[in-house]
């Protein structure tokens, strides 16, 4: 029992350096100052306003939740397709394809974001919020396969096999089964995506044509320091959001191991 | 008439099944990611032009990039940081992950890990940010610092360099460490290591001898999962480490976004990239030699 006390208080200042930014970044959201440092000096709603009236920022919020929306509901299909395949059958060449689609989970985003660059200028695509989706789906769909494999793997395999026997056809099953019993796995995997999508910022740095994504945008302020309060504002809405996303997230990823009758084996990968 | 039938029965088969499902997403990762990394390497090999790009082969762009004195820095000072973030990342996840999977209750281990993640996937650019705001001059450790009386004036070796980057960089990929780690954890069978102590192990050398070489699979992947993703980091360098703390990513970034010079981005990304899986590959090699040895 002595030996698990030291553990936990090591566990705890480990989160406590783990959540050390998002803690503080509340505090100068609030703080009524316009430099970026301690000590705090006042409260005040202000910077959070601020953001009311800008124009560039409410386009940027525009291009990223299309770019997020596409990309999720993309990456979910694609990821959809796969993690059916990798659970359900064994074909040739199984481990070194799904090894490559996997690859981008690994691979530095800055060397997906620079080749998918000097291909889309090689055959002559100008640059917009649709080539960001495609370098997002690229990046999504490992972690919607992730999500979806647990959702499939836990999946009882008579089921279908009842619904078959009962005179379903394939489509049928899946649409009625199958699915039904996936659909928390797949809300998962649309809002890890969008979660993911959102917060991206290399791909998007590289691939975005004149329209920036929030992140880009953000990146473009941090050069001045008197749009930094707004900024941290800013962070601090996209964080509540994010930590809201990522809870609904869990809750239907648990419910779908239960629904489909599997075991609870971890967090999102 | 046969040989229709024996393509429908291919058809039919198991493993027509599982590639036809599988082909929408493999078809986009053939042209999304295998075309594009193949085009790196056509165009690490062609040379620059002012306003075009040269059909015509050569070394040269290599040669620069392993030859000239600033890249080779840069790049080893990537491996050197790396490196470093891997191992501190790794070594303070293990004890965190040992936590959570042997004296966590089952049925919290899954809102530790969640609460673990929850970093990770919140706004990775204010994350950064917020270290700079940490580390810096009139920062949080300063200001505390000094209010407490320890310092006398603000530490300055904390920002703007390579310190400041391995700190943010080893904060931000934690989870990625905890992670495998904890899922290799959780594969042990608890019986064998009260074995272990029946047998007269004490509770260290029975962790030394029987939970760290079986959780060494999530260790390897750990490592890998860290190491790899972590050379190729563009922001971290960029916000804190200043011009001594630039990484090859940044070296990148300048040649493709700036100097308009294709032909070396590509060649120093596909070296980085070169370098890495080299590094990997001898880690893994090393690591299968160990365990053996040990088995």
């Amino acid at each position: 029992m002595k030996e698990g006390t030291g553990f936990r208080i090591y566990a705890i200042i480990y989160l406590v350096f783990l959540y050390a930014p998002i803690f503080l970044l509340p505090l100068f959201a609030f703080n009524d100052s316009t430099i970026i440092a301690f000590p705090l000096s006042g409260f005040t709603t202000n910077w959070f306003s601020e953001l009311m009236t800008i124009p560039a920022l409410h386009g940027a919020v525009q291009t990223s939740l299309i770019i997020a929306v596409s990309t999720s509901i993309l990456a979910t299909c694609l990821g959809t397709f796969a993690a059916r395949a990798a659970t359900r059958y064994d074909f040739p060449g199984k481990a070194p394809i799904m090894g490559f689609i996997m690859l981008p989970l690994v691979l530095p985003e800055i060397i997906v974001a620079v080749s998918l660059l000097v291909v889309l200028l090689g055959i002559g695509i100008q640059l917009s919020a649709w080539t960001v989706i495609l370098g997002h789906v690229l990046i999504c769909t490992p972690f919607a396969i992730a999500i979806l494999n647990s959702a499939f793997q836990s999946l009882d395999r008579s089921l279908e096999e009842a619904a078959r026997d009962l005179g379903e056809n394939r489509w049928a099953t899946f649409w009625l089964v199958t699915f039904p019993l996936i659909m928390p796995g797949i809300i998962s995997s649309l809002l890890i995506s969008f979660t993911i999508s959102l917060d991206e910022f290399i791909i998007a740095f590289f691939l975005t044509g004149t329209d920036p994504t929030l992140p880009v945008y953000i990146w473009s302020q941090l050069r001045f320091p008197t749009k930094l309060p707004s900024i941290m504002a800013l962070g601090t809405i996209l964080v509540a959001l994010s930590i809201t996303l990522l809870m609904i997230a869990e809750y239907f990823r648990r419910k779908g191991i239960q629904r489909t009758g599997g075991k609870e084996t971890g967090g999102f990968l | 008439m046969d040989a229709r039938t024996r393509w429908g029965r291919f058809l039919r088969s198991e493993a027509a099944s599982g590639l036809i499902l599988i082909s929408p997403t493999a078809f986009y990762a053939l042209l999304l990611l295998a075309v594009p990394l193949g085009a790196i390497l056509v165009y690490s090999v062609l040379t620059d032009g002012y306003l075009e790009i040269i059909w015509a082969p050569t070394f040269a762009n290599y040669i620069e990039a392993f030859g000239d004195e600033l890249y080779r820095q840069v790049m080893f000072r990537s491996l050197f940081v790396s490196a470093t973030v891997t191992l501190v990342t790794v070594l303070l996840a293990y004890p965190v992950a040992y936590y959570v999977s042997f004296h966590v209750a089952p049925q919290r281990k899954s809102l530790w890990l969640f609460l673990i993640t929850i970093p990770f996937w919140t706004s990775y650019l204010i994350r950064v940010f917020l270290w700079k705001v940490i580390l810096g001059f009139n920062g949080v450790v300063n200001t505390s610092l000094l209010t407490l009386g320890i310092i006398d004036e603000p530490l300055t070796f904390i920002l703007y360099n390579v310190n400041a980057v391995v700190i943010t960089l080893a904060h931000a990929y934690a989870p990625f460490a905890i992670l495998p780690i904890f899922v290799a954890l959780e594969k042990i069978d608890r019986p064998l290591l009260e074995a272990a102590q029946d047998l007269g192990e004490s509770k260290l050398l029975a962790f030394w001898r029987v939970t760290l070489p079986l959780s060494m699979p999530g260790v390897v992947a750990a490592v890998l999962i860290v190491f790899i993703p972590t050379i190729g980091d563009y922001v971290t360098p960029q916000l804190v480490g200043g011009p001594e703390g630039r990484m090859i990513a940044n070296v990148i970034q300048l040649q493709y976004l700036r100097l308009d010079n294709y032909p070396l981005g590509s060649a120093l990304a596909a070296s980085a990239m070169l370098i890495v899986t080299a590094v990997s590959l001898v880690f893994l090699y090393l690591n299968r030699r160990f365990l053996r040895v040990r088995q």
